[in-house]
């Protein structure tokens, strides 16, 4: 113990130059090549940081939208898990649908849907955005906001509590986490 | 709010006053349930209008709310509804007058120009025509939306439905397709209205069913 032999240039025993380097060397590319460990660690580096900043475009269509004020303000406080409300299409990752889409405003909730950039995920919160809900055979009500653009988490409720949203969020992390790959 | 006598005594002069200074205009008056019914000929509503409003006993200020009632067994199915309020005397009136689906009905935008968009309403609703509105388009329904939904006849579920179309891009209309009947129920047995046929574990059903027999 403290005792170190060897050249005192060298204290760490590393191998100089030479045919053996080369071949230790060469033994980790090939492990990096097979089991493609760089690029795994850089998936889970960006899984971390998408849930980590889900800012969402706001879409708050009716009472719901009063819900997702809730999960905003201190209580529930979304800021804390990254969750920042926009007001542009072009700064959001995911759009919270919240409430009932009528007939007039489906274009206007797929051309928002269209202005965001990738990657970019949906999250339908409450009855009526899930399937019409109390409004379903309305002659003037989309019967789900899933008739015009693609959602991956559905909140029930009618409003769905405040931490019924949270909890769709956090459901909306996990599927990141677990299928989300740099190259889409 | 229930009235005080003196003030139901109030509507009851009021009644009979706008029917003397309009004899040719007012149809008839009527207290309802304490409130003021004033039915008037279709062409006459810019005058009575007019006068309500400028009148010393009246002075029915404001137009709170102007909207239609379709009843489709009468000749004239659409009643239009105009309700005044008078701040100046504390009071309320209601005025109406009745007209079909091709009658046009003059508009009261110059008495009250907040009737611009209470008509545009009644004409996108109902499909009440109104002369000389400087402005008749429809204000609450999808834009190219065809029919009038308050009516009677109209059904429930309309008759388009919108998707997303990923060939082209864009939003597309088809006709109403439902997965499901819309269901209507009365609560008189908690099975009904569920299935066509009575399930089973309902023995009342079932003891109706071979009562009739």
């Amino acid at each position: 113990m403290g005792v170190t032999s060897g050249n005192p240039h060298n204290p760490m025993n590393l191998i100089p130059p030479g045919t053996d380097q080369d071949l230790i060397l060469k033994g980790v590319d090939e492990t990096l090549k097979e089991k493609g460990f760089v690029l795994s660690s850089v998936d889970a580096l960006v899984n971390w940081a998408r849930t980590g900043s889900l800012w969402p475009m706001t879409f708050g269509l009716a009472c719901c939208a009063v819900e997702m004020i809730h999960a905003y303000m201190p209580r529930y406080d979304l800021d804390r898990m990254g969750v920042v409300p926009r007001p542009s299409p072009r700064q959001s990752d995911v759009m919270i649908v919240a409430g009932t889409v009528t007939n007039k405003m489906a274009p206007a909730v797929r051309k928002v849907y269209d202005q965001m950039a990738e990657p970019r995920w949906v999250i339908s919160m409450g009855s009526c955005a899930n399937g019409g809900g109390y409004y379903h055979y309305s002659y003037s009500v989309l019967r789900g906001c899933d008739r015009i653009v693609p959602v991956d988490v559905y909140v029930p409720g009618c409003p769905p509590t405040a931490e019924a949203l949270v909890y769709g969020i956090m459901q909306l992390q996990k599927k990141i986490r677990r299928t989300g790959t740099l190259r889409r | 709010m229930k009235l005080t006598e003196d003030q139901v005594q109030a509507l009851r002069d009021l009644g009979d006053h706008v029917a003397a200074i309009m004899p040719h205009d007012v149809i008839k008056t009527e207290l309802a349930k304490q409130e003021l019914i004033v039915t008037v000929q279709r062409g006459s509503i810019v005058k009575v209008l007019t006068t309500l409003r400028d009148d010393v006993n009246c002075k029915f200020s404001q137009l709170v709310e102007l909207t239609a009632v379709d009843y489709p067994e009468r000749e004239q199915r659409f009643d239009v509804v105009y309700c005044l309020l008078s701040m100046k005397h504390n009071q309320r009136v209601r005025v109406k007058l009745a007209t079909d689906e091709a009658t046009p009905v003059p508009t009261v935008t110059g008495v009250f120009s907040t009737a611009g968009w209470f008509e545009r309403e009644v004409w996108d609703m109902y499909g009440v025509f109104f002369a000389d509105h400087p402005d008749l388009r429809r204000i609450l329904t999808d834009y190219g939306f065809e029919g009038h939904p308050l009516r009677k006849d109209f059904p429930l579920t309309g008759y388009v439905e919108m998707r997303y179309d990923e060939d082209q891009k864009r939003i597309v209309y088809e006709p109403v397709k439902l997965a499901q009947d819309f269901r209507s129920f009365d609560f008189l047995s908690p099975w009904e209205a569920m299935t066509s046929r009575w399930l089973p574990g309902d023995e009342k059903a079932a003891q109706q069913a071979e009562g009739k027999k």
